[in-house]
């Protein structure tokens, strides 16, 4: 092909090779094979529609069964007694932290509140499979995974109250968490966008070349988003070190699965997307830890993402603005509760080998409580931020403009000072 | 001193050569039959298509910056981009079609140069594209992502809006976006019709924490371009199409940044002030010789350049020197960036005001096909409206 350009004030024609750079071969149609550039495929002469197959889906990986008794011996991760009780007892942590929080906002001390009462295990069985420098692209119900790194409970109390020590300087919402230090980026409120913004820290990551992955949570109502498919097919195409960890706990809301997808679930989608795929059972946290293990093995030396679809039940309502007594059952609700719970599963397992006892379940309940209760009643002192906050990071430097819309609230303020709640606020 | 560079739209054909619509025996059919049709020869001038609306206004050759070369605005772009991945070595350049060299061929070279880690074609998915380049930017590199026409930018609107923007507010500084640029062509081309010739910048500029900055040709593109990737905000850039060829400069080669934010005064006046961005300032500067010459009123020019956040004391300043505003663009004038700055400027100037403040834009309307050569708010309408607010 002959193209006009211009070099330097000079006209002429350039040939252009046009490089066909995805085949091998040169096309020939004596083969009896597609020579199509779209897929590498077989001939069939027979009509015949693949059917999914929703009946006998994927199956569910399993460690334990639903007791805590392991099932098959080689699967045991065989985790030192010290790192199974740090699991057991940071997510009976959670719980406690869940249970004081959502009720201080039944008694409005803070705004609002999400819960994570079943999906523990998704959380620290994930969490405990990575490295600490990996990054943590989350949705919201992923607090299990700041509480595994460090996250402390002064830090979560201070977000939700949105007072003075908040990291995120009581901008968002209660549970939109982020931490730099511990490599977990600030929660935002739209769903799925995290999802491709994933695929890019993961892309940069392998071109650091520092053996670090990007891990990504969402739910499976998320994963109906746009973004989720941008981010599944850019991730496989451009070959990024990533997990994509989706809790799929049967609700997105008051909307059940069966109204969010009609195919096999989301670890289906994956092949779809020439991405290794798995489903685990999220209530199992060493099928959790085992999975997530060796996807970010594997995601990191082969520079190719991983999706887990963790199945799992959502215990607790979507949030404090959610009554879920509206569209589902108390005992649907209870069997996953009193059957199949995450804690309740590694408690069995713990027993079962004299790591834990009555006593120290006792003991340890007491001490949580009194610890989350320690950090709540502090937090709850607390000042919030100083409203100048409410001006700054817009751009990384104040711009003329709205410094002067500072300055105009500012005299507002001086001038009708009675009417604003100045005393809750740091000077 | 003005160069009269006819744009003849039948050149645009040629574009559709560059980007790889295949000639050869299907062609020399067609032209066959074209020639032995009765109308062939009877094709005449009026039934020719528009040559260009404005007249291009080059730069003054640019001493400041090193030696120059001759570039038009995609070579300038081309060149920026050079400078930034050989300078930043996280820097990457991503987007639909921009191995190859891209469909305005920005990128043509970059990825021999540089290596397909650096320079990639995505997916066709602008939420992708910007989300990812979100990633990229949050993970701490460079990114420098290609929508392919500004027209296609709204999948990625909730990703730049809800997310690019927001990140440094929301997290409270732990996070931002700052090392993201998205790049986008824009404006009429002559024949772009509702989804080649958008200009949206005012959807953006209702955003903050963005930036938004346009440029009038190619020494500002490059200039404004490295700023923009240097800078630590998002940013998108918008880079009128119909001067990507049209438009030719001396560019410095060397790395140079223009600051954002701040208007240039191109010519100066005393008698009214005509803001303008882009393709439009070419416009401007012909509408202001015509004041001159027919009305003897003098100009004064003010390119914006940044859209967000804009130089509203430049702008202001001027008006209280003059006492008029005209501010001219080719998109919708119903919430177009006219309207932001005509309500700023009667708070800041109501006194200085002699006239209603006029504003100069596309229709109301979806930008049109073979009625561009109306809707567009040509010299005419401008001349026009500078008459009326001179005896207002």
């Amino acid at each position: 092909m002959f193209l006009l350009v211009e070099e330097r004030g000079v006209r002429k024609l350039a040939v252009i090779e046009i490089r066909a750079m995805h085949r091998q071969q040169p096309f020939d149609s004596s083969l009896e094979k597609p020579q199509f550039p779209g897929a590498s495929a077989e001939f069939v002469d027979q009509l015949e529609f693949i059917q999914p197959n929703v009946i006998s889906g994927i199956p569910v990986y399993r460690v334990m069964d639903r007791q805590g008794n392991i099932i098959n011996p080689s699967q045991d991760p065989q985790l030192s007694k010290e790192t199974v009780l740090n699991f057991y007892q940071t997510m009976t942590l959670l719980n406690t932290m869940d249970r004081i929080l959502y009720e201080s906002q039944r008694q409005g001390r803070i705004s609002f509140y999400m819960t994570n009462y079943g999906e523990e295990g998704t959380h620290i069985g994930s969490a405990a499979a990575l490295d600490p420098n990996d990054l943590v692209f989350g949705q919201y119900r992923e607090a299990g995974v700041l509480m595994y790194r460090g996250f402390p409970l002064d830090l979560f109390m201070a977000q939700c109250y949105a007072n003075a020590d908040d990291l995120g300087k009581g901008r968002q919402m209660p549970v939109h968490y982020g931490s730099k230090d511990l490599n977990f980026v600030t929660i935002s409120s739209p769903l799925a966008t995290q999802i491709p913004q994933a695929a890019g820290a993961a892309y940069a990551v392998k071109r650091e070349n520092k053996n670090r992955a990007v891990i990504c949570y969402f739910g499976e109502g998320a994963a109906s988003e746009g973004d989720a498919h941008a981010g599944f097919n850019f991730s496989a195409t451009l070959e990024c070190p990533l997990i994509f960890f989706c809790r799929n706990n049967g609700y997105a809301i008051s909307t059940p699965t069966n109204e969010q997808y009609r195919g096999d679930g989301i670890a289906a989608r994956g092949p779809g997307y020439g991405m290794l795929s798995i489903r685990v059972d999220g209530n199992d946290v060493f099928a959790v830890y085992n999975a997530t293990k060796e996807a970010r093995r594997r995601a990191v030396a082969e520079n190719q993402p991983f999706l887990i679809e963790a199945m799992t039940y959502r215990i607790g309502h979507h949030s404090t603005s959610d009554d879920s007594s509206a569209y589902r059952s108390v005992d649907e609700v209870n069997y996953w509760d009193k059957q199949d719970h995450p804690i309740s599963r590694l408690r069995h397992y713990m027993m079962a080998r004299d790591w834990w006892s009555e006593d120290d379940e006792r003991s340890w309940r007491k001490q949580s409580r009194k610890t989350v209760m320690e950090a709540f009643e502090r937090a709850e002192r607390r000042l919030k931020p100083n409203p100048e906050l409410l001006f700054t990071d817009v751009y990384q430097e104040m711009t003329p403009s709205l410094d002067k819309q500072r300055q105009a609230l500012w005299r507002h303020v001086q001038q009708y000072k009675e009417h604003y709640p100045l005393d809750l606020y740091d000077k | 001193m003005a160069t009269a560079a006819r744009f003849l739209l039948r050149r645009a054909n040629s574009k559709l050569a560059l980007t790889g619509v295949a000639t050869g025996s299907h062609g020399s059919l067609g032209a066959t039959l074209l020639k032995v049709s009765p109308i062939f020869s009877s094709w005449t001038e009026t039934q020719r298509r528009h040559a260009a609306h404005f007249t291009y206004h080059p730069d003054p050759v640019p001493t400041q910056y090193g030696p120059t070369q001759k570039m038009n605005l995609f070579q300038s772009v081309t060149s920026a981009l050079d400078n930034t991945l050989a300078s930043d070595p996280t820097a990457v350049i991503f987007g639909e079609d921009v191995a190859f060299g891209g469909v305005f061929r920005c990128t043509v070279g970059l990825r021999d140069k540089y290596g397909k880690d650096r320079v990639f074609n995505t997916p066709l998915c602008e939420q992708g594209i910007v989300g990812f380049g979100i990633g990229v930017a949050v993970a701490g590199a460079t990114a420098i992502a290609e929508i392919q026409f500004a027209d296609y930018i709204f999948p990625a609107f909730d990703q730049i809006v809800n997310e690019a923007a927001k990140y440094r507010y929301r997290s409270g500084n732990l996070f931002d976006c700052g090392n993201l640029t998205i790049r986008a062509p824009w404006g009429c081309v002559g024949h772009g019709s509702l989804y080649h010739s958008q200009s949206p910048e005012a959807f953006f500029a209702h955003c903050p924490g963005l930036k938004v900055v346009i440029p009038r040709g190619p020494v500002q593109a490059k200039g404004l371009l490295l700023s923009c990737i240097a800078d630590n905000n998002p940013c998108i850039f918008f880079e009128p199409k119909i001067l990507y060829r049209a438009a030719v400069e001396q560019v410095p080669v060397e790395l140079y940044t223009i600051p954002l934010s701040q208007a240039e005064v191109l010519q100066e006046g005393s008698d009214i002030t005509l803001v303008a961005w882009g393709t439009q300032i070419h416009v401007m500067r012909e509408v202001a010789d015509m004041a001159q010459e027919k009305l003897g009123v003098s100009c004064e020019v003010i390119d914006l350049q940044t859209i967000l956040p804009w130089d509203i004391e430049a702008v202001c300043k001027s008006v209280v020197k003059t006492g008029r505003l005209l501010v001219s663009h080719e998109a919708p004038i119903t919430g177009g960036f006219a309207a932001e700055i005509s309500s700023t400027v009667q708070e800041e100037c109501f006194l200085n005001l002699e006239a209603p403040i006029a504003r100069v834009c596309g229709y109301d309307t979806p930008f049109p096909h073979i009625f561009e050569p109306f809707y567009i708010p040509d010299k005419w309408k401008c001349f026009d409206a500078i008459k009326r607010m001179i005896n207002y």
